[in-house]
């Protein structure tokens, strides 16, 4: 009987396509339930730890979307912003206040709900629009793709901001740098007392 | 349709914790999976069923590709993401330093 209903689903191409939709499908909700357990629990390190379920489920999940390129990048990111969120936590007492029920929360429960309520009317509209999932929406990317015998680069996506939107890339590194700038403004220990010796 | 219901499921959790959360570290973690949402939602836009990754190699020069416009953009936003949380820490280990907690309420009783 099993094999039977494997078979099917062998046979069925349209079952297997749907297959790949399955495994995401899969994946985000056990990215859901990392998030909702991260932001539930009551340690401070396994809350990090569990962040880094959603972290690292979205690079399964950018890999069945082919985008190699994006689960590189995710990967490194993951990995740095999990050794940073532990090093703040370390030296602290990770205990959190538990919140009490009190009517005023529920009052904040309440406009959750209606800001939830407004967010999937907006969703209605907005995916209204939108092509089911997996559809051919090439329109904008042809000319990318056609471009490739201009930037003679095999890797479409680093033809794309290494070269098309370079501007953009620049862009980027700016900001990068101001964040490292700033991090190390917030964070400078010696401040103007030694000027004023 | 059902996968983006459940990206936009992901957006509202990361929501929830911003809002009605009072640890620092919880509301960085709520921003951080916002944007995790985000990023996903645009891939998922750019796929293209049964073709391959944007990588041309030998033998498969006619293969269909996803669209790469999306991967790029959201490329740069993963690295603004993680430049971003970074500060939000920074900030959130001076605010540990001067008060001694992470709980935004305790933060604004002893600020005054």
């Amino acid at each position: 009987m099993v094999f039977k209903w494997y078979a099917h689903l062998i046979d069925n191409s349209d079952i297997l396509e749907d297959k790949m939709e399955l495994y995401l499908i899969l994946i985000l909700v056990l990215m859901i339930l990392g998030s909702i357990y991260s932001l539930n629990a009551s340690d401070l390190l396994s809350a990090v730890i569990s962040y880094g379920i959603v972290g690292f489920g979205l690079v399964i999940a950018f890999l069945l979307l082919q985008a190699p390129d994006l689960a590189i990048v995710q990967v490194v990111v993951e990995v740095i912003t999990l050794v940073v969120m532990i090093a703040t936590i370390k030296n602290t007492q990770a205990k959190i206040s538990q919140m009490k029920f009190k009517p005023k929360i529920a009052i904040y429960y309440a406009l959750i709900v209606i800001a939830a309520l407004i967010f999937v009317i907006i969703f209605e509209k907005a995916t209204g629009c939108l092509n089911s999932f997996g559809a051919d929406t090439m329109r904008m990317a042809e000319h990318y793709i056609s471009g490739v015998e201009h930037t003679k680069s095999a890797n479409l996506v680093t033809g794309v901001i290494l070269d098309f939107r370079a501007y953009d890339t620049l862009g980027e590194a700016t900001v990068l740098f101001t964040a490292v700038i700033g991090v190390l403004t917030i964070l400078r220990i010696k401040g103007k007392k030694e000027e004023d010796k | 349709m059902i996968i983006y219901i459940l990206c936009f499921l992901l957006f509202l959790v990361g929501l929830y914790g911003v809002i009605s959360k009072r640890n620092l570290i919880k509301i960085i973690i709520g921003i951080a999976i916002m944007e995790y949402s985000i990023n996903l939602f645009f891939i998922m836009i750019g796929y293209i069923e049964g073709s391959s990754a944007p990588i041309i190699s030998k033998g498969f020069e006619h293969v269909n590709f996803v669209d790469p416009l999306p991967q790029a953009l959201i490329l740069t936003s993963i690295v603004i993401g993680l430049a971003t949380t970074a500060l939000l820490l920074a900030v959130a280990i001076r605010l540990y330093q001067k008060y001694g907690t992470f709980d935004i309420n305790k933060i604004r009783d002893l600020k005054g």
